[in-house]
């Protein structure tokens, strides 16, 4: 449990380690845990992931774990994908809704063994899953501050790992799932991210967590790795077009007023729902909304310029369509990417927008009226993300 | 009995008097209809059955106070045997002193009634009589939606709204004023007789979980006088027990071709992804239907015979939270003789006998429900029905019914025989003290806690309305927001149990109600 009793702000397994390469004291509160920012520069940083290996300490993800006979049909009926579908050793991208069929949240499932199963959350939802909990034979439990994470993203991480001995870690396919020995112990790794590059996330006890830290960084010395802080990682999902909820939407639960959550298709989500399944929270009202359309739909834009289109307006032609969630110039990719949500008959690719920017320099604001196209999707998107076995960069 | 070969166009899960009635009016409307009884008996807690050898009683409910006289007559209760061994029944409030009042309509008499209160009776009666008039107005369609209601729901609600109106503005604000308080409070603001208020609040609490100082409970009693809109003037005594309602119903059912298994338990709910497809029964046997109504209480049907796993977590939620903790028991004596309740003449043994002799009485006798135990002193409605029907007791003998309050369901330690037998003799002690040559005369007793009528006829929680009537689950809340209109978030599966609105009690709206939903809906509903 944590104990939120005896403290105001939790450190993670890998706090002490984080505190010594944290050179600028740059840090935030991520669901009651201290985690870094940024490190050293966000530049940097966002660099390191690009063309190096950069670790970020995820420890804070809310995990939650599923044990029992029942572990596999509870989550299909709690997530919009089809679970059965995904193997033992397999994690895959999910949503949940409620039945409204707008999302909650978003996350990764991990199955991890027969009738065991771990989701990592942006947000804490141990009363819903409870709830959903009633006919099945399942047990849930809270299981965040149990396990250390690391995200260690990056073309040469496959060859950082390779160096602490992880033989055969290039074979391991995208959200795929293995394990080595550890310390008289285990880690868990699985190819998994949120920066849409080569990379992996670590999954270990919290007493190992340090001297995983170490081997790592003395692994990863030569291949260039670093410490990366929140601000980086918000501009690599960016780049390579993961939503972050709590930004680009409202978790269904948080929302206080009518109508500013969103479903799934609302989100460009809608590959994620699976109508060939039994009942899932959600079904009947996302089948209505396939059926009779969505109010909104979410598109990324290329943005003319190198102003981040951050909170603009968006227009087709003198009527307001859309605002922006998300926004920022991507250095790899050389465009200025914005996530938007406009009305459901303005996301077709290849249609003009027109984006309302303001910016400000040295207390004078401009208005830019940036001409925008709506792309396919990430704009960033390489083969190294995918490419199996891993190449050693 | 089944006939597989049949297609039926709706199969209803539950031969309850509200099954009975759905199946009806379906039948009348073409459809073809089977209805599938658990027990070996029909008319669910509308039942009779012999306790002991010889000796018959209302097992379950035991006043017919509320039925609702178009459906009565819709399906021609009367030719097909429903009749009555006595009607328009006084109420009789017992006291210590054997100076009893009697409730007659609008008169009082005895128990130190006052020429105030006697007046104060006849005012009350009349602004109860208007409330419940504006009620019933609502109670035989279906409840408006909680939003987004089409017409039909706005219509209902413009007519209680304009309903209310018209109550002119001293009712109005009375009626919204009360529906918010306790009966305690408007019993203090009315009467001074002890004797009086005590056996109104009874009546206002009868079957939930409440006492006198609960809100709700002025709801409760409108609820409870409905049966005055309904033209009953008094409760009335079945002939043949609360059974022959059930059997009545029944052959008014077959002779428009409803098809009635007994003995027939569904085990489960087929459903085919989100649309009901039929039922599976204890004994494997599949039987395919186009639609599937259940009359079983909600909880019974979401938990046990859907699943909450086939549902939304958010309707299972609201299942699960629903509130129908049984708090009614029923003791059964049969007796050698009559006894002789001090101060009552024979002709009086046969009214309606309460034991509420204050409010606080039972407002005590509630207290101890709350905490898990039973009532040490408890409330009772009592009927000696062989006084008007000989049928249910040999010659010269008789047998007695009695609803007790309080019983929670969830006595702390359980009801086993133990506990069983305490408060069977607490209760006999009790009625004893009123009559004191009750115990020479006991042939045998039975006593149903709440767990042996769950056991008995099905009913989650033994709750007398197969769910709490209380304002959070009435009209567009009942049985759950999102099931409020007979319909359920399973496609082709309706409700038409006590459990929905209006609510319950041997009265066949709400099989009524659903029945003319499923018939709007169309065949394709
Ligand atoms: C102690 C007590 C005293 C009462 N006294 C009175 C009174 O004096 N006057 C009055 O008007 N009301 C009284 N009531 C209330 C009244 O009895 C009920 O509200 C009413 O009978 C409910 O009718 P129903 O048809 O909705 O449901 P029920 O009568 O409960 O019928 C439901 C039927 O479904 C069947 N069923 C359930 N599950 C299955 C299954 N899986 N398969 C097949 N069948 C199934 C059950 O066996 C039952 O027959 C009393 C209730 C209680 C508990």
């Amino acid at each position: 449990m944590i104990p939120h009793d005896e403290t105001m702000i939790l450190e993670t397994p890998f706090y002490s380690r984080c505190l010594a390469a944290c050179e600028i004291n740059l840090w935030e509160d991520w669901k009651g845990y201290r985690s870094a920012q940024a490190y050293t520069s966000v530049e940097q940083e966002y660099f390191a992931v690009r063309s190096n290996t950069g670790v970020f300490d995820i420890s804070p993800m809310i995990k939650y774990r599923f044990i029992g006979p029942d572990a596999g049909a509870y989550l299909n009926r709690l997530l919009t994908r089809d679970i059965s579908k995904i193997a033992i050793d397999r994690v895959a991208y999910t949503v949940w809704c409620d039945d409204e069929g707008q999302v909650m949240d978003d996350g990764t499932i991990f199955h991890l063994g027969e009738n065991d199963y771990r989701l990592c959350a942006y947000a804490r939802c141990l009363d819903w899953l409870m709830w959903s909990a009633e006919g099945f034979d399942v047990t849930i439990f809270d299981e965040t501050a149990d396990i250390a994470a690391l995200a260690v993203q990056g073309p040469t991480s496959c060859a950082v790992f390779k160096n602490m001995g992880f033989t055969g870690i290039e074979n391991l396919k995208p959200f795929g799932i293995t394990r080595y020995p550890f310390e008289g112990s285990e880690v868990m790794i699985s190819r998994t991210g949120f920066t849409g590059d080569l990379g992996y996330e670590i999954w270990i006890e919290p007493a190992l967590a340090e001297a995983f830290w170490d081997q790592l960084f003395a692994a990863g010395k030569l291949r260039g790795i670093r410490a990366i802080g929140s601000a980086a990682l918000d501009m690599l999902r960016t780049e390579t077009g993961f939503l972050q909820a709590g930004v680009d939407f409202v978790p269904a639960e948080e929302a206080i007023r009518n109508g500013r959550s969103r479903s799934p298709f609302e989100l460009g989500l809608g590959w994620l729902v699976s109508f060939d399944k039994p009942v899932f929270n959600g079904r009947k009202a996302l089948l209505k909304e396939k059926k009779e359309g969505s109010r909104y739909a979410f598109v990324y834009l290329d943005v003319e310029g190198n102003k981040p289109a951050e909170h603009a307006f968006i227009y087709a032609g003198n009527k307001e369509v859309g605002t922006v969630t998300t926004a920022a110039w991507c250095p790899t990719a050389k465009s200025n990417i914005a996530f938007a949500q406009v009305d459901a008959k303005y996301g077709k690719v290849g249609q003009e927008l027109v984006a309302e920017i303001y910016y400000e320099r040295e207390l004078k604001w401009t208005r830019l009226m940036a001409k925008c196209t709506v792309v396919e999707g990430a704009v960033f998107n390489p083969p190294r993300k995918r490419q199996t076995p891993a190449a050693d960069f | 009995m089944i006939n597989l070969d049949k297609n039926y166009d709706v199969i209803i899960v539950g031969g309850g008097h509200n099954g009975l009635v759905c199946a009806s009016y379906l039948a009348k409307d073409g459809r073809s209809v089977l209805v599938l009884e658990a027990n070996n008996s029909i008319g669910g807690a509308s039942a009779t059955s012999e306790f002991v050898d010889q000796f018959s009683v209302s097992s379950c409910a035991h006043w017919l106070i509320q039925l609702n006289p178009d459906i009565a007559s819709d399906m021609g209760l009367n030719s097909q045997g429903l009749e009555m061994a006595a009607r328009d029944l006084k109420t009789i409030a017992l006291a210590e002193d054997a100076d009893h009042l009697t409730i007659d309509g609008d008169n009082l008499e005895g128990g130190g009634i006052s020429d105030e209160d006697r007046k104060a009776y006849i005012a009350f009666n009349k602004q109860m009589l208007k409330f419940c008039k504006l009620l019933a107005g609502a109670f035989n369609r279906r409840a408006p939606k909680l939003v987004e209601g089409n017409l039909t729901d706005r219509l209902t609600l413009a007519k209680l709204g304009l309903g209310m109106k018209m109550l002119g503005k001293d009712d109005m604000s009375d009626l919204m004023r009360l529906a918010l308080i306790n009966i305690y409070d408007v019993m203090e603001e009315n009467f001074d007789n002890e004797l009086l208020k005590g056996a109104i609040s009874l009546d206002s609490l009868l079957g939930s979980h409440m006492g006198p100082r609960s809100p709700n409970t002025v709801y409760g009693y409108l609820y409870r006088r409905m049966g005055d809109v309904f033209g009953y003037k008094g409760p009335a005594v079945v002939k043949g027990g609360m059974g022959a309602v059930g059997e009545a119903m029944a052959n008014a059912a077959r002779a428009k071709g409803v098809d009635i298994q007994l003995g027939a338990a569904v085990s489960k709910i087929n459903i085919d992804v989100d649309r009901a497809t039929g039922v599976t029964l204890a004994d494997g046997t599949v039987v395919n239907g186009a639609l599937v109504v259940s009359n079983a209480d909600p909880k019974t049907t979401f938990n046990k015979l859907v699943g909450l796993a086939n549902i939304e977590t958010g309707v299972a939620r609201r299942v699960k939270t629903m509130r129908m903790k049984g708090d009614a028991a029923k003791l059964h004596i049969a007796l050698d003789s009559l006894p002789n309740f001090t101060g009552l003449t024979e002709q009086q043994m046969g009214q309606r006998l309460v034991i509420a002799p204050t409010m606080n009485y039972i407002e005590t006798a509630f207290n101890a429900s709350k905490y898990g135990e039973y009532s040490k002193a408890p409330a009772m409605d009592i009927s000696i029905p062989s006084v008007h029907d000989a049928s249910l007791a040999p010659d010269g003998k008789h047998v007695m019914s009695v609803i007790v309050q309080y019983a929670p369901y969830e006595l702390a330690g359980g009801w086993n025989d133990e506990h069983k037998e305490a408060f069977k003799n607490l209760v006999i002690d009790r009625i004893a003290d009123f009559a004191p040559d009750l115990k020479d005369k006991i042939v045998a007793a039975q006593l149903l806690t709440p767990v042996d009528i769950e056991e008995r006829f099905h009913i989650h929680g033994g709750h007398w309305h197969h769910g709490e009537i209380s304002l959070d689950q009435i009209l567009m809340m009942r049985p759950f927001p999102g099931a409020s209109q007979y319909g359920t978030a399973v496609d082709g599966l309706y409700l038409c149990g006590a459990g929905n609105h209006p609510g319950g009690g041997v009265m066949g709206l709400a099989g009524h109600n659903a029945a003319k939903e499923i018939i709007n809906r169309g065949k394709s509903a």
